[in-house]
């Protein structure tokens, strides 16, 4: 009886020695879960989340401060792998953050374009260039279509357009093909 | 319309599982002739069961029922089934065999190619477990009556007549009494002459199913590692201890030509769906299912160890091919000129 | 796993071409119905040229060559139409004389039917060339040699269409070990290659010579499947008269073993000198470079004629009665060729290559590019439907015939689940896509369309990742530097406030009243002013056809201006939120 006690008794002081070590060894700096987040995130920096830009997001889901499901760029993509990430049931995307748009890109009227630099300080990602008085215009590799210098300007001048199709970008689609029931019938 | 390739070549799924059936015939004209018609009773009964469960279970999986029900692996099974059960088992302990394997460990885990267990070998192990007397009952042979053999399925069962045990399990009852006398050379006779190796008529059947195993080599629907494999282990391991001390353990030709050890080289071990795939894994996969099987035939409280050892390596079939994934183009390390 | 095999063609013509030759053997491959011997029966024709041509000015891999021509221009044959652009890009030569009539979008022969852009010429029918010299390649540097190449468009004609100039390049080392001329043609029904060496064997070696003496490459081995025994003979003459013009015997004709895919650049080259070279790495670093017999062609008719690449032996087969090979000017429309041929009433596709790895094209109007090496025309009865798609049964079939020793039913199984990480692992992008799986499965899996679907959306993801990755290093940036201002602005106030307290707290009563300096008022008029001119503007732009209107398109009108506004005011929270 005593040896089993103090078999169980040592056995428990190792593996706790064990564990109590691993722990300090082994120890993960830095908060990867907001990293493991903000990485899904699409980084557009819109805010239509109701977070000043992806990183502020992906601090509130990590604190189970927000839902995952306010990112409209990411959409149910973005929300599945959250979901999956976090082990939480999906949701659809919340409709008062915004709805799935296709992916575009803001163009500058350069023929209506003022020059106020409005659009450029709204810009989150530095995407707009120009100077007082210049007119100004996108860099599209850099824009991440968050619409964010839309409102802005003075002159309505800026119309996001969605990303053509093209042979670069083009993508082979998903080759499973649903049986239908008509063709069940003639099988 | 589809892309690229735009012509195949001609080859089913259908054709495989066909050649497959075609394959067991010889075995089984063998197994007529020593142990009577009744395994043809046992055939016919596993294949209408087994279509009818598979009707059932594609209904339920909304699955095109007529292109999945031709594909033939439903009659695969069940005439495995057929051929490791004992051929005067009473027809409910077939039927009940088959459904498991079809609905169980087939269709509940995803249908045709999903199944990580050989299905038929789920049924074997599930009765010999359940129904351990049942399923070592053999016609005794040479007793070929058809009459009490068909009672013996459908009717009463008035069996010590008709049975005998098989030569494995006259021999592991054998060497595990305390009975210190007993030797293998006693239990199996002391004439070793052909027609007694596996135990008499076992050998034909095996070497029945040891032609058709050929045929499918030939017709390249197997390759030949897993019957070389298989059997080349099952040799060393029982020519190994029978050298070592043949009073206890039985020699290779009688292991390799007794029991379901043939059938099990060329038609379960090769079931490509829950075995391993790589070249070095079938190897691997099959030298390892091979020495369970010895293992359990010899220390096992079971008749024969064929079941549990290929589901045993069934469990570890995905963790082989992780394992064993051939070299790619190009990664082979040797990029220079080789002259 | 090499098997050495004695190979000795010339010995009965006694010419020492293709002497001892040790082959090697690649894993896997199939043996397809060939189907070749329908066009190999005519010499090769001269496509008559078009009333029409559309050039696409995208036709190599790697950048779209800007347009140097505008509609109206006339230009002449052999015309630069398009220049390279970037350092991976090939230009791009009118096929013809003629007026271009429009530089615009149209469809382009890939299965995807996107449009690209093109130059619409309208022959004149005098076919005249622009002037024509030679290329003294020995005289110039190798630079000098590469841009004249780059800017006579040639590029490989085996169906990669890889810029040219950039194979030419000796590597590290600065010479060769080995050229290999890809002359296997493993394909079923196309022999454009065949044709060419059997009739343009002798300018073919020469073109091989040339490209040899840029590389510095020791041998040439030019590889022909054993089912071309004409094209063999052909090529062995020409490289006996060039071995003797050379006084050597370097270049030989290698008859390699009929089996799909053995034209394959690494496969050949396996097979030809048992070096396998890896993903991603280049041939150079391994001491061989390979080129198709058609670009040997080209580039001697580049640098020797001074002709850059305008037109190419393309083989009209499949489900037509008289199959054959023209020499086609590119931007000639499918349509035409397919109509010399003679096709059966049932026809209902045309595809651009094989029918192992053959593109379906989305409509006969395409043209012809550098990349067309064969049109293929199906019908249901040629290639009909694959049977219906069964489950996988891991029978390994797949893997037994797979030229790059992949695992293809666990690529499939991944890519199926789009468990991308994992198909990677499995060496996905070691896939050629050849087609041997999806030919020999007996489940009818379009294993090529699942491998084809994978590697789209994983270089979608890694490019969506890259252009997240740098939004997000911007908007860090940019956090960091208005902190920075705030931080500047606030050392000012500060270094005022030291001043005095007073006009401290002056100042702080100006910051928090609404900023007027007489700076930004001068900018607010500005705006003002802008905006008024603005809404001029926009007023000008009215549309005219507003006034007289019905009330039911007035009514319209006014609801679309709703939403308009409606929009307009959606659009506005987001502002707040992000301040």
């Amino acid at each position: 009886m005593l040896e089993a006690i103090l078999v169980m008794a040592l056995g428990a002081v190792v593996l706790g020695a064990a564990l109590g070590y691993a722990a300090v060894r082994f120890r993960v700096e830095g908060d990867p879960l907001v990293e493991k987040i903000d990485a899904i995130l699409p980084q557009t920096q819109c805010g239509q989340c109701g977070f000043p830009g992806c990183k502020p997001y992906a601090e509130a889901i990590a604190k189970g401060e927000a839902e995952i499901n306010q990112c409209p760029p990411g959409g149910d993509e973005g929300i599945h792998k959250l979901a999956d990430l976090l082990g939480r049931e999906f949701k659809s995307l919340s409709a008062e953050h915004g709805i799935e748009k296709p992916k575009s890109v803001a163009v500058i009227d350069e023929q209506a374009c003022i020059g106020c630099t409005l659009c450029i300080q709204a810009c989150p990602v530095d995407a707009i260039v120009g100077a007082a008085k210049q007119m100004h215009t996108v860099v599209a590799q850099q824009c991440t279509g968050c619409e964010l210098c839309l409102p802005p300007c003075p002159v309505n001048c800026i119309t996001m357009e969605p990303i053509a199709e093209s042979v670069e970008n083009w993508k082979w689609k998903y080759p499973v093909f649903k049986i239908t029931p008509a063709q069940k019938a003639a099988v | 319309m589809n892309n690229s390739p735009y012509f195949l070549k001609p080859a089913s799924v259908q054709s495989v599982m066909l050649r497959v059936l075609a394959a067991l015939l010889p075995g089984i004209a063998a197994y007529i002739w020593f142990f009577g018609m009744a395994i043809l009773v046992q055939i016919a009964l596993a294949s209408v069961t087994a279509l009818a469960a598979e009707a059932v279970m594609l209904k339920l999986r909304d699955k095109p029922l007529m292109l999945f029900l031709s594909d033939g692996s439903a009659l695969v099974t069940a005439w495995l089934i057929a051929l490791t059960f004992p051929p005067i088992a009473p027809w409910w302990l077939t039927v009940v065999g088959v459904l498991t394997a079809i609905v169980i460990a087939k269709h509940l885990y995803g249908g045709l190619g999903q199944n990580p267990f050989n299905p038929a070998m789920v049924a074997f192990a599930l009765m010999i477990v359940a129904y351990p007397s049942l399923m070592s009952q053999w016609p005794a042979v040479g007793f070929t009556d058809f009459a009490p053999q068909w009672n013996a399925i459908f009717g009463a069962r008035q069996l010590d007549a008709i049975t005998m045990a098989t030569p494995l399990d006259a021999l592991r009852t054998a060497l595990h009494t305390a009975d210190a006398r007993a030797t293998v050379a006693g239990v199996l006779g002391s004439d070793a002459t052909f027609g007694n190796i596996g135990g008499k008529g076992w050998e034909w059947v095996a070497a029945g199913y040891l032609a058709g195993g050929l045929w499918l080599l030939q017709q390249r629907i197997i390759t030949w590692h897993m019957p070389a494999a298989f059997l080349a282990t099952l040799l060393l391991v029982s020519g190994g201890f029978s050298l070592f001390d043949a009073t206890r353990f039985a020699g290779p030709s009688f292991h390799i030509f007794t029991g379901g050890a043939m059938l099990a080289a060329f038609f379960i071990v090769t079931d490509p769906v829950s075995g391993a795939t790589t070249p070095r894994g079938k190897l691997i996969f099959a030298a390892g299912a091979a020495a369970l099987t010895w293992i359990i035939r010899t220390f096992g409280a079971y008749p024969d160890g064929i079941a549990f050892a290929i589901l045993l390596m069934n469990i570890a079939a995905p963790l082989i091919d992780m394992n064993t994934q051939p070299p790619v183009f190009g990664h082979k390390d040797k990029g220079r000129h080789l002259e | 796993m090499e098997v050495p095999r004695v190979q000795d063609h010339s010995s009965a013509k006694g010419g020492g071409v293709s002497a001892l030759q040790r082959l090697f053997k690649f894993h896997g491959g199939v043996k397809p119905a060939y189907n070749k011997e329908a066009s190999t029966g005519l010499p090769i024709a001269v496509a008559p040229t078009p009333t029409q041509l559309v050039i696409p000015l995208h036709q190599s891999i790697g950048g779209m060559p800007r347009p140097l021509v505008s509609a109206g221009e006339h230009v002449l044959k052999g015309q630069r139409i398009g220049g390279a652009d970037g350092n991976v890009s090939s230009a791009v030569h009118a096929s013809t004389s003629g007026k271009v009539l429009a530089v615009e979008m149209r469809l382009m022969p890939h299965t995807s039917g996107l449009s690209a852009m093109c130059v619409i010429l309208e022959p004149d029918g005098r076919d005249e060339w622009i002037p024509r010299q030679p290329f003294d390649y020995r005289n110039a540097t190798p630079t000098e040699t590469r841009d004249y190449l780059r800017d006579a468009g040639v590029v490989g004609l085996g169906g990669a269409v890889f810029p040219s100039y950039l194979k030419l390049n000796p590597g590290k080392q600065g010479k060769l070990d080995t050229l290999v001329l890809n002359g296997a043609e493993c394909e079923p029904f196309i022999t454009c290659d065949d044709l060419l060496m059997r009739e343009r064997a002798e300018a073919t070696l020469k073109g091989a010579v040339i490209m040899r003496e840029i590389l510095g490459a020791g041998q040439v081995l030019i590889g022909i499947e054993d089912n071309k025994p004409e094209a063999i003979a052909a090529m062995e003459i020409a490289a006996r008269a060039a071995n003797a013009a050379a006084g050597d015997s370097s270049i030989r004709v290698v008859s390699v073993p009929t089996r799909y895919p053995a034209g394959g650049a690494k496969q050949l080259i396996r097979v030809l000198t048992g070096i396998e070279v890896p993903h991603g790495k280049r041939s150079t670093d391994y001491g061989v470079q390979c080129f198709n017999v058609g670009t040997a062609y080209a580039i001697y008719e580049a640098i020797a004629l001074g002709q850059p690449l305008i037109s190419r032996i393309v083989t009209i087969a499949g489900n037509v009665r008289r199959a054959r090979n023209y020499e086609v000017p590119f931007g000639t429309p499918m349509r035409d060729l397919v109509t010399l041929c003679d096709p059966l009433p049932d026809s209902d596709r045309v595809i651009m290559g094989g029918p192992m790895m053959g593109l379906l094209m989305p409509a006969d109007s395409v043209p012809v590019v550098k990349a067309t090496n064969c049109v293929l025309i199906g019908s249901k009865a040629l290639f009909p439907a694959p049977p219906p798609e069964m489950p996988c049964i891991r029978c390994g079939e797949c893997a037994k015939v797979c030229p790059a020793d992949l695992l293809p039913f666990e690529m499939y199984w991944f890519s199926r689940a789009k468990i991308f990480g994992k198909a990677q692992e499995y060496n996905l992008f070691d896939c050629i896509e050849c087609g041997c799986c999806a030919y020999v499965c007996p489940s009818h899996i379009p294993l090529v369309d699942y491998y084809r679907f994978a590697k789209s959306e994983i270089w979608a993801r890694e490019l969506e990742k890259e252009s997240a990755d740098v939004a997000r290093e911007r908007y860090e940036f940019r956090l960091l530097r208005e902190e920075r201002e705030k931080q500047e602005k606030a050392a000012k106030l500060a270094a005022k406030t030291a001043a005095g307290r007073e006009k401290a707290a002056a100042a702080l009563a100006e910051a928090e009243k609404p900023a007027t300096t007489p700076e930004e008022d001068a900018k607010k008029a500005l705006i003002a002013a802008a905006l008024e001119r603005a809404r001029a503007q926009q007023a000008q732009a009215r549309p005219e056809n507003t006034d007289n209107l019905t009330p039911e398109q007035q009514a319209e009108v006014a609801a679309i201006e709703a939403r308009r506004a409606e929009i307009r005011e959606m659009a506005k929270p987001h502002v707040r939120q992000s301040d």
